[in-house]
């Protein structure tokens, strides 16, 4: 079962970027995480809870609202939850992307209601925590939404008070830094050497 | 202590002039902070409010006795606090309307009763009592000296522990920070309202125009006003423009921006619409925002203006406080109110410099008690040390004079303390800001652009943000011009720089990116640099160097390349560890190099090395550094590293190993580990800078012979022949013509230049060139025209005329070299010729004869100058000429007084080629020749000498000319040639004893005397040979 399951998840890679056995690999993983994860074995994928605690354990990531909207980039056919293909595909970027597929992950990431666009409102909810809370809520609210105008003003390029993907890549093209504006997103460079690892079998 | 105070009171006292209960708004101010200070006294300082004062402050009081209530025994007229004294005395006693209180908390109380009427019993307090610190903590507190006084109280406090002493010293330090807070806030207030007159805007202009003209160094081009008719109130506005308050009009030419036009108010500076060009009319229109004087003007329009002014700053501020002083002590037509206030100003100047200094030695000590105040102080006599060793260092860099501190010494020096050795062993003396500048804070008071504003909110996120909003507040810090002086003080101003540093030393990656890259660009600022080190910086830096992250690394090497532009940061890089971790990035490009690897990571690992070398180029000013830089196994890797062909990489790894080239053992290893090829190679490329620092790589190593060699037969001399056709790039003419000097002190070299027609180019930059460049250029052709088809080609080139020229120099090395090359020149008799027609041998002479006197005492600077004119003098007796030939003798005659002198010509020969003259049948040149011999005769085994080299025999023959002069210089001659009793048996057997014995008779007593003397000499041989023979 394991071996047709990695061919035609290689199959679908189309460009390949990892090798056969580290996709083997990937996948044996996939599997154990399911097994340790799911009570009800009719699932074979990994629930959002089940996946976040992995993005957490071992991307340490923290922001629970990233958190969820990694897990719906993950998901590529929105049933909620991430199979073995979608698992392999989406760890490829995260772990091995080129600059252009971590640019598109990111702003998959980012917009979330799925209009192609990052609006002044989405940002402001994923910068809501991004200030410690100062003497007023008011204070804080300020603040937050002068950062919206800077990001705005730093990438927004045609002016439409909105982030399109051109925008995006224009302004992270300038500037490696604005790839992850909005919050982490992909595993930082350190965990992401660690990680490495992980695919080499030696998890 | 409480000088200060005692200071502001009167200051304050002098503020109500005409002492009626007027308050002017300033005065207001300063009451009402002395009220509130007294007034929350007593909740603040409970201990210290309990203190009694050595005097009590005694007022009239509008006051009624029957305001006061619980704690005080009122009757009609009078009240007595409960609080008494250990005496019994109550602090506080009211007799309508005389009061005295003795303590803080009573005077505290007092205004809290008072409520509204506060501010007015405060100042009928202070009027009534001018000099209230000195009642309060009694006079040894307030004549102590400024200077000294923390010692004496520190002294104080530790000697006696009485408890009452510690709290006199707390009152009396929370008076002077009141006092303190009480000057700076009247400083702000009064600096507001200060604005421009014609004489302070004329002294601005003139003090400008003093540190303008063309070159780098000069904070501008030019600054002119557009009319030169001064009205007699000060103004150059035409009359219907000094209604609006203009004043004048300034053409300004700053180097990087085109020619501003200026007009300059009472109420400040702006652009105005210029000049137009046909009729000359001035355009008044306002096209700027208005900025309070010139200099902030031109620092917001022209970045090489701050630049060169923070270079400048020591100098310039000096004098522009003391303009800025002059017309407030001499206010001529200010507002009522003027008097007061500037008199306030100017005490303000000294009091706050003072006290400012003060309060920041006292802060140290308390904060940090011994290191801080150590170094400082340490600091300062380094600093003067330093001067003193820069002076002496005056040679400069590119035509080093004096010897290089010899190998034991410099270990010796090593060996001593750690100060010294830093001193001493730091080789660049030149292009170097090594004084600190004083520390500029923006004004609280100047209009503050926008941008500080706007940059103190991004700094409120910095810190309070997570990682999201700290990269997005950075991103945005960095679209700032940082290279504005506005942007980077603002940023350390608003407490920026803290901030920075302190995500260095966080875990997360972009944010450390981000933070370098913003220090990486306001690094450029010296003061910045500076703040930098101070906030423990350059460790946190040396760390990142360790990191996994290329382009950390990278941005974190270039930034120290940037900050170690001083002293104290480049031995803080080192005692960190950075130049290891440094020279560990050169390694990158080698260790990943895999022909695996794609191209993409070769880049980044070329941009790393190229970081890396970056900043151990900046590292390399300083000798300690050198050593560490090759302890570390650094040249092996620049060497490596000088085979690649990335030229932003080549520049600072040559521009490393040139810097090291001073040192004996880099020279030696730079041979070892070949790289002169590369060096070589490298001169051909295209990058000018590139080519520079190859040249100079060049001349600081081709002092050996092998290196010369290794240049020629890498075909190095052929490029450097070709640059020296462009002669614009003023630096790298420099290195060319010195590393073209270098090489041809061996012969070969000197060969292959005439075959690249180097020579003649040589001799066309002999005139119009900076000395730097010069002193190279005749150095190379004194070495060139030891070589007679070049000496020749510089006869033929006209270029004898330009060198004798250089003759009157005063450069030290310059007239070294000139008179080397003159003198090799001389060699040649048609150079000699023309030499002399030219006046060179007077000019030499003269020259000669002016650092006689100092000879002796200033011995290497100008020995090696008098040598190569010996050498000259010398030489020209090879000369054909007859005339120039007597010249020479005369001249040897003179030179030949002096004994250093006599031994300096025997060593270079002078004997046999003035023996080599004695057969000429020219009566002037016997004469000097035979006066010259005599001379000569002085030193040594000359004597013996002129005998071997047959000069004896010609000389009697002189005895038969006609000439009298002739006469008397060889019997003088003879006379002195017979003390060897060779000599004399020649002297004999030429028959000269016969022509002696018919001068004997002569009326020139010279003359007699020098024949008696030969005659006798000669005759007490013959007395002793007889004696010899019959004994």
């Amino acid at each position: 079962y394991q071996s047709h399951c990695t061919k035609s998840i290689g199959d679908g890679l189309g460009r390949q970027c990892f090798k056969k056995s580290e996709v083997e690999c990937l996948i044996r993983l996939f599997h154990s995480l399911v097994e340790r994860a799911n009570v009800r074995l009719n699932n074979f994928g990994l629930d959002r809870n089940a996946f976040r605690a992995i993005l957490h354990s071992v991307f340490g990531m923290t922001d629970d609202m990233l958190m969820n909207r990694v897990f719906f980039a993950f998901d590529k056919d929105n049933d909620n939850c991430i199979n073995a293909k979608e698992w392999v595909k989406g760890l490829s970027v995260f772990l091995r992307g080129t600059f252009e597929e971590k640019l598109k992950f990111c702003f998959e990431v980012y917009y979330l209601n799925g209009d192609g666009y990052i609006s002044q409102e989405e940002i402001f909810d994923m910068l809501k925590n991004s200030l410690h809370q100062q003497s007023s809520e008011e204070e804080t609210d300020e603040g937050i939404r002068e950062l919206v105008d800077i990001t705005l003003k730093k990438m927004d390029y045609d002016n439409d008070g909105k982030i399109s993907f051109a925008d995006f890549e224009k302004a992270v093209k300038e500037d490696k830094l604005l790839l992850e504006v909005f919050g982490p997103c992909l595993p930082e460079a350190k965990v992401e050497c660690q990680q490495l690892k992980l695919v080499k079998g030696t998890f | 202590m409480g000088v200060a105070l005692t200071r502001s009171a009167q200051w304050t006292a002098a503020g109500y002039g005409t002492r009626t209960l007027e308050i002017t708004p300033l005065n207001e101010v300063i009451l009402k902070e002395i009220a509130m200070f007294v007034e929350s006294f007593i909740y603040k300082h409970p201990q210290e409010a309990k203190y009694v004062f050595v005097e009590p402050l005694e007022w009239k009081t509008n006051l009624d006795p029957s305001a006061f209530e619980s704690g005080y025994i009122v009757s009609e007229t009078t009240v007595k606090s409960e609080e008494v004294d250990k005496d019994g005395q109550p602090l506080l006693f009211l007799s309508v309307p005389h009061i005295k209180i003795r303590s803080l908390g009573q005077l505290s109380r007092l205004l809290l009763i008072a409520k509204d009427r506060k501010l007015k019993e405060a100042q009928a307090c202070i009027k009534a009592n001018r000099d209230p610190v000195t009642k309060i903590l009694g006079l040894d507190y307030n004549t102590v000296k400024e200077d000294t006084s923390t010692v004496n109280i520190l002294d104080k406090i530790t000697k006696d522990e009485d408890p009452e002493s510690e709290i006199k010293m707390k009152v009396g330090m929370l008076l002077k920070q009141l006092d303190l807070y009480l000057l700076n806030h009247s400083l702000k207030r009064i600096s507001l309202q200060i604005c421009l007159n014609p004489t302070t805007v004329k002294n601005h202009i003139e003090l400008l125009k003093h540190f303008s003209g063309k070159g780098e160094q000069t904070v501008l081009e030019s600054i002119d006003y557009t009319s030169d008719y001064e009205f007699s109130n000060g103004c150059r506005a035409p009359p219907w423009r000094q209604i609006h308050g203009e004043i004048c009009y300034v053409l300004v030419k700053p180097h990087d921006v085109e020619t501003l036009c200026v007009t300059c108010s009472t109420e400040g500076v702006f652009l105005n619409g210029g000049k137009t060009e046909d009729e000359g009319e001035i355009n008044y229109e306002r096209k700027s925002e208005m900025y309070k004087d010139l200099v902030t003007f031109l620092k917001e329009k022209s970045a090489k203006f701050s630049e060169n002014m923070s270079k400048q700053d020591i100098r310039f501020t000096e004098e522009w406080k003391k303009e800025n002083e002059e017309p407030k002590e001499v206010p001529k037509k200010e507002e009522a109110d003027a008097l007061p206030k500037a008199f306030l100003a100017s005490s303000k100047n000294i009091l706050e410099k003072n006290q400012i200094n003060f309060g920041k030695i006292q802060m140290t000590k308390r904060l940090e008690p011994t290191l801080n105040w150590k170094a400082t102080v340490d600091f300062k006599k380094h600093k003067s040390l330093l001067r003193n060793t820069q002076e002496k260092k005056h040679g400069g860099r590119l035509g080093r004079s004096g010897p290089p501190v010899s190998p034991g010494r410099a270990q010796l020096v090593r060996k001593s303390a750690e100060k010294i050795e830093e001193i001493l062993s730091d080789s660049s003396s030149e292009n170097e800001e090594d004084e600190e500048p004083p520390d500029r804070r923006q004004e609280a008071n100047a209009d503050l652009p926008s941008e500080y504003w706007q940059i103190q909110k991004l700094v409120k996120y910095l810190k309070g943000g997570n990682q999201t909003a700290t990269v997005i507040a950075l991103r945005s810090m960095k679209d700032f011009n940082l290279a504005q002086e506005t942007c980077q003080l603002a940023i350390r101003d608003v407490g920026g720089l803290e901030v920075l540093i302190n995500l260095l030393d966080t875990d997360e990656v972009k944010c450390k990116i981000g933070s370098l890259k913003i220090l990486k660009e306001i690094s450029h600022n010296p003061q910045i640099r500076r703040n930098i080190v101070d906030l423990g910086g350059l460790p946190v830096m040396v760390n990142i160097l360790d990191s996994p992250h290329k382009s950390l690394k990278c941005l974190a090497a270039e930034t120290i390349a940037n900050v170690a532009k001083f002293r104290r940061a480049r031995r803080a890089v080192r005692h960190h560890g950075g130049i290891t971790k440094l020279v560990a990035l050169l390694d990158c490009a080698q260790s990943s190099a895999k022909p695996a690897q794609s191209s993409l990571y070769d880049a980044r690992d070329v941009e790393v090395a190229r970081c890396g070398a970056l900043a151990l180029w900046s590292c390399s000013k300083s000798n300690a550094n050198k050593e560490a830089i090759r302890q570390a196994g650094g040249i092996p890797l620049l060497a490596h590293l000088l085979k690649t062909s990335h030229e932003n990489m080549l520049i600072p790894v040559v521009g490393t190993l040139q810097e090291c080239a001073s040192e004996e053992n880099y020279r030696a290893a730079i041979k070892a580990e070949r790289i002169i090829e590369n060096l070589v190679k490298n001169l051909n490329s295209e990058n000018e800078q590139l080519q520079e620092q190859c040249a100079m790589a060049i001349y600081q190593c081709a002092e050996d012979k092998e290196t010369r060699d290794l240049v020629r037969l890498h075909g190095g001399l052929k490029p450097l022949a070709s640059l020296l056709n462009n002669t614009d790039n003023k630096e790298r003419l420099a290195a060319v013509t010195g590393a073209i000097w270098k090489c041809s002190i061996s012969k070969e070299n000197a060969t292959k230049f005439r075959e690249y027609e180097a020579i003649e180019t040589l001799v066309g930059l002999l005139t119009d060139q900076p000395e730097e460049v010069l002193v190279n250029v005749v150095g190379a052709l004194g070495e060139c025209c030891q070589e007679y088809e070049n000496r020749v080609l510089v006869r033929k080139c006209g270029g004898l005329q330009p060198l004798v020229n250089l003759l009157v120099g005063i450069n030290q090395t310059l007239l070294v070299n000139v008179t080397k090359a003159v003198g090799a020149c001389a060699v040649e008799p048609e150079s000699m010729m023309i030499i002399d027609r030219l006046d060179g041998v007077r000019l030499l002479w003269s020259l000669l004869k002016n650092p006689h006197p100092d000879v002796k005492a200033r011995c290497w600077r100008n020995g090696s100058l008098l040598v190569g004119g010996l050498e000259l003098i010398v030489n020209l007796l090879k000369s054909d000429n007859k005339e120039v030939l007597a010249s020479v003798c005369a001249a040897i005659t003179n030179i030949a007084k002096d004994q250093e002198n006599l031994a300096a010509i025997t060593d270079l020969g002078v004997v046999p080629l003035l023996s080599k003259l004695a057969n000429t049948n020219n009566d002037k040149l016997r004469r000097h020749l035979a006066e010259a011999i005599s001379r000569c005769c002085m030193w040594g085994r000359n004597r013996v000498a002129f005998g071997e080299y047959k000069a004896v025999a010609p000389l009697v023959r002189y005895l038969k000319s006609n000439d009298a002069n002739v006469h008397r210089a060889t019997a003088q001659a003879l006379y002195q040639l017979s003390e060897d009793a060779d000599n004399c048996i020649t002297i004999h057997e030429n028959g000269a004893v016969k022509l002696l014995l018919g001068m004997i008779g002569s009326s020139d007593q010279d003359l007699q005397e020098a024949a008696a003397g030969c005659i006798s000499n000669i005759r007490r041989l013959a007395l002793a040979i007889d004696k010899a023979r019959y004994t």
